[in-house]
C-alpha cells in the first residue's frame, strides 16, 4: 500500500470512527447519566437518515434540512423522554431492554409505512461536492473531510459542555447523586429530558450528515446500535471520552480490517473488543 | 406570634409500609436556631427529608411562609431558600472542590448575594487551597467544610445541618462548629442535627426532642431538663 492509498484509508476510518463517536456518545451519556441501556438509540439514527432524506427533498438543500431535523430531534427526544424512557429510571435494565427493543420494532414500522422499504440516496450538498486531488488518479471527497471536520467540533463542544459550563456540572453532579442535587435547586427531571434530547439528537445528526456517503435504507439503525455497543463497552460504559477513544480504534480496524485482512473483515471489531475487555474488563477509561 | 418561616402541621410519614413520623409538629421562625434532638432511628432525618420534599408525607401540611409546598418538588422547596448538609455529606465526589461550589451559586431570593466563592473562601481556607481537587479526594473535614460552603452558596434563609460533626476527628468539629456559630451570627435560621448535645445546646434558642416519631419536648433550650435528657436521650 503507497503512502496516498494509506492516507485515505486513516482518514476513511478516522470518519468512520467519528460518526460512530457521536452515535455511541448518546448512548453512552444516557446510560452514564440515566442508567438506561436504549436498544432504540440506532433507530435515532436512522430517523435522522430519514429526516434528511425528506427534508433535503423538500427544501433543496441539506444544509437547510440538517437545521430542522435537528430541531425536530429536540423535540422528539423531550417528547419520547416524557412519554416512555422516564418511566423507566427506577426499573430494572430487563424491562429497559424490553420496551427500548419494543421501541425498534415500532420505528422500523413507521418508517416502512411513512418511507417505504426502497433504499434512497441523499446529494452532498454543491459547495462539499469536490474533491481533493492527492496523485493523478486518487482523490479524497471534500464531504468525507466535512463530516470529520464537523464530529470533531462536536466532540470538542461536548467536552466544553460537560467539563467548563454549570449545565455540565449539573449533569454530572446529577449523575453522581440524584437527591443532593435536587437539594440545591437543580430539576432534575428536567435535566434528564435534556440529557435525553442532547444524545437523541447526537444520533440523529450523525445520521443526517451520513446519509449522503451511506445512503439511506431500511434496518440502518440495526447495524449501527450493535457496533455502537460495542463502543461504549470498549470505551468504558458512561464515559464520552473512552467512546470517542474506542470509535476512532474501532473505525480504523475495521477500515484498514477490511483492505488489509479482507477476509477476516467482520472479525476484527469484535477481535479488538475481545482483547481490550481481556486487558481491562470494565473498558477503557471510567465513568464521565 | 410572627409567621414562621417553615411550619409542618400533622406530619405522617411512611417508607413503604413502616409509618415512621405520626403526627409531627414542627415550626421554625425567621433567623431562629432549632436543636433537633434524639436517639439515632427516632425520625429526625425522615422529618427532615418530609420538610425538603424527598419523601412525601402521606397526611400532614408543611408551609413555607405561609404558602402549602407539602406537595411541591425538592428542588422548587430548595429554590424558596432552604439548604441541606445531609448526613454522609453528599459531596459530588467526581466534581471538583470549586464545580462543587459553584454549581451550586444561586443569588438570595431578595436579590442580595451574600455568600459568594471569595467569601466561603475566606471562611474555608483549606478549601481554597484544594480549589481543584476532585471533591472525593478529600479529608472527612474537609468535605465537611466543602458541604456547609456549598449550602451557603445558595444564599439560604434556612440551613438544616444533619449530623455535620459525625466521624470527625475533635479538632476538626470543633472548627466545624466554630464555622456553625459564625453562619448563626448572620441571621441565617438553622436546623441541627448533632450528637455532642452540649455544643449543641450553647447554640441554638430552642430544642425539638423526637421519640419514635412523635415530639415529646419543643421548647427553650434552657428549659431542657436533666430528667428529659435521661429519659429521652440518654447520656
Amino acid at each position: 500500500m503507497d503512502f496516498y492509498s494509506f492516507l485515505i484509508q486513516l482518514l476513511n476510518g478516522l470518519q468512520y470512527g467519528l460518526l460512530l463517536f457521536l452515535v455511541a456518545s448518546g448512548l453512552t451519556l444516557v446510560f452514564g447519566i440515566m442508567g438506561i441501556i436504549n436498544l432504540a438509540h440506532g433507530s435515532f439514527y436512522m430517523v435522522g437518515a430519514y429526516l434528511a432524506f425528506s427534508l433535503a427533498a423538500l427544501t433543496g438543500n441539506l444544509l437547510t434540512a440538517v437545521l430542522l431535523g435537528v430541531t425536530l430531534s429536540v423535540l422528539l427526544g423531550m417528547l419520547l423522554e416524557w412519554l416512555f424512557y422516564r418511566h423507566l429510571y427506577a426499573r430494572d435494565h430487563l424491562y429497559q431492554v424490553l420496551m427500548t427493543y419494543g421501541l425498534i420494532l415500532v420505528f422500523e414500522e413507521l418508517r416502512s409505512i411513512l418511507w417505504g422499504d426502497d433504499v434512497h440516496g441523499v446529494a452532498v450538498p454543491v459547495f462539499l461536492s469536490g474533491s481533493i486531488p492527492l496523485t493523478d488518479n486518487l482523490s479524497y471527497p471534500v464531504y468525507r473531510l466535512a463530516i470529520s471536520g464537523i464530529c470533531l467540533l462536536l466532540a470538542g463542544g461536548l467536552y466544553w459542555l460537560i467539563r467548563k459550563t454549570r449545565l455540565g456540572m449539573m449533569i454530572r453532579a446529577g449523575a453522581a447523586n440524584r437527591e443532593m442535587a435536587q437539594a440545591l435547586g437543580i430539576n432534575i427531571e428536567w435535566l434528564y429530558t435534556v440529557v435525553f434530547a442532547l444524545g437523541l439528537t447526537l444520533a440523529a445528526f450523525a445520521g443526517m450528515i451520513a446519509a449522503p456517503v451511506s445512503s439511506v435504507y431500511p434496518n440502518m439503525g440495526g447495524e449501527v446500535i450493535i457496533i455502537s455497543f460495542v463502543v461504549v463497552v470498549i470505551g468504558g460504559i458512561g464515559s464520552v471520552w473512552g467512546a470517542l477513544l474506542a470509535a476512532i480504534l474501532i473505525g480504523m480496524s475495521d477500515t484498514f480490517g477490511k483492505v488489509l485482512l479482507p477476509e477476516y473483515a467482520g472479525m476484527t471489531t469484535y477481535l479488538l473488543m475481545a482483547l481490550v475487555l481481556l486487558w481491562r474488563p470494565e473498558g477503557l477509561f471510567r465513568r464521565t | 406570634m410572627a409567621e414562621p418561616l417553615l411550619q409542618a402541621t400533622g406530619l405522617h410519614t411512611y417508607y413503604g409500609a413502616s409509618h415512621i413520623l405520626h403526627g409531627v409538629d414542627f415550626r421554625i421562625g425567621s433567623g431562629e436556631a432549632i436543636g433537633l434532638m434524639g436517639r439515632n432511628g427516632m425520625g429526625k432525618t425522615t422529618l427532615i427529608r418530609s420538610l425538603l420534599g424527598h419523601v412525601q408525607p402521606r397526611r400532614g401540611a408543611v408551609r413555607w411562609r405561609g404558602a402549602d409546598i407539602t406537595q411541591a418538588a425538592a428542588h422548587r422547596i430548595a429554590r424558596l431558600g432552604v439548604a441541606y448538609v445531609p448526613e454522609g455529606r453528599g459531596i459530588f465526589p467526581n466534581l471538583t472542590v470549586k464545580e462543587n461550589l459553584i454549581m451550586a451559586a444561586r443569588a438570595g431570593l431578595d436579590g442580595r448575594c451574600e455568600w459568594t466563592l471569595e467569601r466561603i473562601l475566606q471562611t474555608f481556607p483549606r478549601l481554597a487551597e484544594r480549589l481543584s481537587h476532585g471533591g472525593g479526594q478529600l479529608s472527612g473535614g474537609e468535605q465537611q467544610m466543602l458541604t456547609i460552603g456549598r449550602a451557603l452558596m445558595t444564599n439560604p434563609e434556612l440551613l438544616i445541618l444533619d449530623e455535620a460533626t459525625e466521624g470527625l476527628a475533635p479538632l476538626i468539629a470543633r472548627d466545624i462548629w466554630q464555622i456553625i456559630r459564625s453562619i448563626r451570627g448572620c441571621g441565617i435560621a438553622t436546623v441541627i442535627v448533632d450528637k455532642n448535645y452540649g455544643a449543641l445546646l450553647e447554640l441554638v434558642d430552642r430544642c425539638v426532642v423526637m421519640v419514635k416519631g412523635r415530639v415529646v419536648f419543643d421548647d427553650d433550650a434552657a428549659r431542657l431538663s436533666d430528667e428529659i435528657v435521661q429519659k429521652y436521650l440518654g447520656v
